[in-house]
Formats: structure tokens, sequence, C-alpha cells
């Protein structure tokens, strides 16, 4: 009998939840037809914890401390989220110099974040000494946020009224000082990124996400920006970020090189946005007096690193809260990028999981 | 040609010494916030159980029968809001790692034999004087019972 080998083949690759590019558990379902991806099926559901219950056995101002542990990368926007809708419950009126400092440290966070995000993309696509210098330029940043706040990554400090750290001048100085070496330093690794041919060859016209389709499937942060959608929680202006000038940075291609130029434009964006907090840093207190009990319930939306998270808190006027809900950018990303997988070579998948800098201990909580 | 600068910066790498420090050789210089672990100065320690009641991963135990204080090294997340809600300063967040351990036990902290003694008496002068407040009120009250139950048995 003769076979035809011309025949295209359906199978079904499994892939995840345990994958060289990925940092976090999440599983997919990819449909192939030969070596094309026809349909991919996400399946999460690897590191639940039950965080958001956990609300009901803990206090209001113990939770801020479990509120940013939910994720290792965007712990500090998680905490602030959180205290940001507990102090409007609570008509708190926050320090301008608390308001400052958690800007600083929020953009900071996006810093390390982006840097470890290019690091992990160039070792997708198999740069591995790119991504070590990424990586070894992260640690500067982390070096930074070790001084002012005494941790890595999860900085606790954060609490509802306020900040439970204060930073002295010589550390502001110290940060402007790493600044200036670091941007220097990002320059050379960014425009491989941006320049090198292997990497363009990967990157450029894969896993393009339409403008309309974007907004359709509802995806947010850097991803959307990609797709040439100008959409930034920032401007909404918490904490100090109505007093800067920054603009959001978007690109219209919508595929992978430019969901990396987004993410470098922000680094350089996030630089600039320290410099000018620093720069504008009021004195004064750093936390008001809080007396009582929340009641009530409010709805806070910010940027994380990697796109709008939303915080709602529902108190009923003890020190427990009777509902915690926050809604990641990961799990607003994961129609979007299943979205751009359809239609991929299987090879580029692993990449294009990436390009939606998925955090999915986040999404999961 | 943009990718020529990073060839540089890679033969530099070559050739500058490492990046990451050599640890254990040469000593990791910790931040002084650097959160680390939590030590108690016992000898100050009033066993009020406030660390106990506010950490938010339940890693304290505070056992005022027994006069210790432990705390659950794996469990504790370094938060230092133990730290911050100690009325008596005893409890401080030292800049250096935990100690490994080949057990997931606590670290039990336990006042000395002669503090506890020393406790122990004033835990007896205490019930001495509750004791005799109560024996004291009891009398005061059956002496005040005592006239109008006179008349009544007469």
């Amino acid at each position: 009998m003769a076979v035809n080998n011309n025949a295209k083949k359906i199978s079904v690759v499994p892939f995840g939840p345990q994958h060289p590019v990925l940092p976090e558990p999440i599983h997919l379902d990819l449909v192939l037809k030969d070596e094309k991806v026809v349909y991919a099926l996400p399946s999460i559901g690897f590191v639940h914890r039950g965080l958001e219950k956990l609300v009901e056995k803990r206090d209001y101002e113990q939770f801020v401390l479990i509120a940013e542990r939910t994720c290792g990368i965007c712990s500090f926007g998680h905490g602030m989220g959180y205290v940001e809708a507990i102090e409007k419950i609570m008509n708190l009126d926050i320090p301008p110099r608390a308001k400052f400092l958690r800007t600083m440290w929020a953009e900071l966070a996006r810093m390390h974040n982006h840097l470890m995000w290019l690091g992990l993309q160039a070792d997708a696509f198999g740069f591995e000494s790119l991504f070590m210098e990424c990586w070894r330029l992260r640690e500067k940043v982390l070096d930074m946020l070790e001084l002012t706040t005494g941790g890595r990554v999860i900085f606790s400090v954060n609490k509802v009224g306020g900040l439970r750290k204060d930073v002295t001048p010589e550390m502001l100085e110290q940060i402007l000082k790493t600044l200036d070496g670091l941007e220097k330093e990002c320059r050379v690794v960014t425009d491989t990124f941006l320049g090198d041919p292997d990497v363009l060859s990967r990157m450029k016209g894969v896993g393009v996400l339409t403008p309309g389709r974007a907004e359709e499937l509802g995806c947010c942060g850097p991803f959307l920006r990609a797709s040439g959608v100008k959409r930034d929680c920032r401007q909404l202006g918490y904490e100090a970020y109505g007093e800067l000038k920054f603009e959001p940075i978007v690109s219209y291609d919508g595929d992978c090189y430019a969901r990396c130029l987004v993410r470098i434009e922000e680094l350089y964006q996030s630089m600039d946005l320290v410099r000018q907090c620093i720069a504008k840093m009021p004195g004064g207190d750093i936390a008001v007096k809080v007396t009582g009990n929340p009641n009530g319930e409010y709805m806070v939306r910010i940027e994380q690193p990697r796109g709008e998270a939303l915080y709602y808190v529902k108190a009923n006027g003890t020190r427990y809260l009777t509902r915690y809900r926050n809604r990641t950018p990961t799990y607003a990303n994961i129609p979007g990028l299943i979205e751009t997988i359809k239609g991929a070579e299987l090879a580029d998948v692993a990449m294009m999981i990436l390009t939606i800098d998925p955090c999915i201990s986040c999404t999961e909580r | 040609m943009a990718f020529l600068p990073y060839v540089g910066r890679t033969l530099k790498n070559l050739f500058s010494k490492p990046a990451t420090e050599s640890f254990p050789a040469g000593e990791r210089i910790y931040p002084d916030r650097y959160r680390g672990h939590i030590e108690n100065d016992i000898d100050k320690c009033i066993l009020c159980g406030s660390c106990q009641r506010n950490c938010p991963s339940s890693a304290i135990k505070v056992n005022k029968a027994d006069f210790s204080w432990e705390i659950h090294p794996f469990s504790c997340v370094q938060c230092s809001k133990c730290v911050e809600v100690c009325p008596v300063k005893c409890l401080s967040m030292v800049n250096s790692f935990t100690e490994p351990g080949a057990e997931k036990t606590s670290i039990v902290n336990r006042f000395s034999q002669e503090r506890i003694e020393k406790e122990k008496e004033k835990q007896r002068l205490m019930a001495e004087k509750i004791a005799a407040a109560k024996k004291a009120a009891a009398e005061k009250a059956a002496a005040a019972k005592a006239p109008a139950q006179t008349p009544a048995g007469t």
C-alpha cells in the first residue's frame, strides 16, 4: 500500500506544566497540524494556594504581608494595591513622602521585572550569555531594593496608613549613582535585543496580535501596548504618578519584537521615573495613625510590571475582611496568548508564551 | 552591526572577575536593613504574647506556663511585624541568614533557671495576695451579711 507522506497529521502535544522555558507551571494542550499549531487549550491550577480565602483568618493589617507574598516579582504592587484599597475605605490621607517612596519602589520593581523578563526571553531563544548579562544587571536593581527595604523581592514596607520604613538621603544618592552606571550597561544589552540579526530572526513578525483583537480579548500591560493600544493605568495618577511626567510606551507591530521593544523602553522610562521621584521627594512623615476598622468596599486598579491588576476589598467593620479579590494581568492576557499561538510554529510557542510575561502564582493566588 | 558592542562586553566578561561573590570563601556583607532572621533577647522578654498574636504565618508560640518563647524558622517569613509590635523591644531582626537545619524543628528560648525561680516566687506571692484579697473580700461580705441575718435568726 502506498503511504502518502504529505498527508497532514493532527497531533496533540502537551506543553508544560514542567518545561525548561517556564518559570512557573502552566499547561497547554497544543493541537498541531504537522509543525503548525491550530489550537491551544490552556489549563491552570497547579499552584493555587487559597490566599484570597485567608483574608477571613488574618486581620486587615496582617494581610498586607500576605497580599504581597502572592508573587515574588509583582510583590510590591500587590501590597500597594491592597493597602490603597483599605486606605480609600478608611478615608486615610497618606503623606506625600510615602506616596513618592511607594512610586519609586514600584518603578524599581518594574525595572527588575523587565530585566528578568529580558533574560528569560534571551534564554527562550537560546542566547545564553545575553540571559546571564540581563540577570547580572537585574542584580544591581535588587541590591538597591535590598539596601532600601531589606528584602530582595519581598519588600514588606507597606502598611495601612503609609510605610514601615523611611529612606535616608544617602540611600537615594546611592540609587542615583547606581542608576547612572546601570543605564549605560543596559544600553549594550538592549541594543543587542533590538539590533542583533539572530535575535530579530526569532522575534520579528512572530505571534502578531492586532489592536482590535487585543482589546476584544481584554489584554493588558506591555502585551496590549505592543499591539498599539495606548493604555497605562499609571495615567490614572494613583500614588505620586499624577505629579510625574511620562507617556505610555506604545508599539504598533504587535509581534514578539514589539513586546520586547515596549518592555525595553519601559525599563528606561522606569529609570527616568525613579530619578523624577528622587528629585521631587518631599520631606515629612511616612505614615498616618490608623484608628478603627475598615467598613465598606473599594476597587483599585494599578499598573503592575506585567499589566493592569485589580484589587477588590470588602470590609465589614471588624478586623477581618469579608472579601479580597485580585485579578492579575496574566489572567487577562491568557486569551490573547491563545490567539497569538494559533498558526504559529511549534518552536516559537515557548517564546510566545514568555512574551506575555506569565506569572502563574499571581494568576492562581 | 548593533551586536558588536555586545561582543566586546562578552569578551570583557571572559577576562574579568566573576559577577558573583565567592561565597563562602569571601564574606557576605549584608545591608543594615537586611531581613535575615528573628532573635529574641529572652532576658528582656516578658512573654506578653503580642508577637504571637500579630505573626501572619503563626510561626511564634509563647508558652507562659513553661516560661518559653519559640519560633519555627521554617514558617517565619521575615516580615518583622513582631519586631514592630514588641513592647519591650526584646525582638530584633538580625541581618544574616537563618541557619539551615536537618530537621524542621522550632528554636526554643527559655528563661534562665534563676529567672524561672524568681518568676515562680513572684507568681506565688501574687497568688497569695489574690487569695488574701479574696478571703478578705469574702469575710467583708460575710460581715456585711451577718448583722442582717442576726435579727432574722433570733
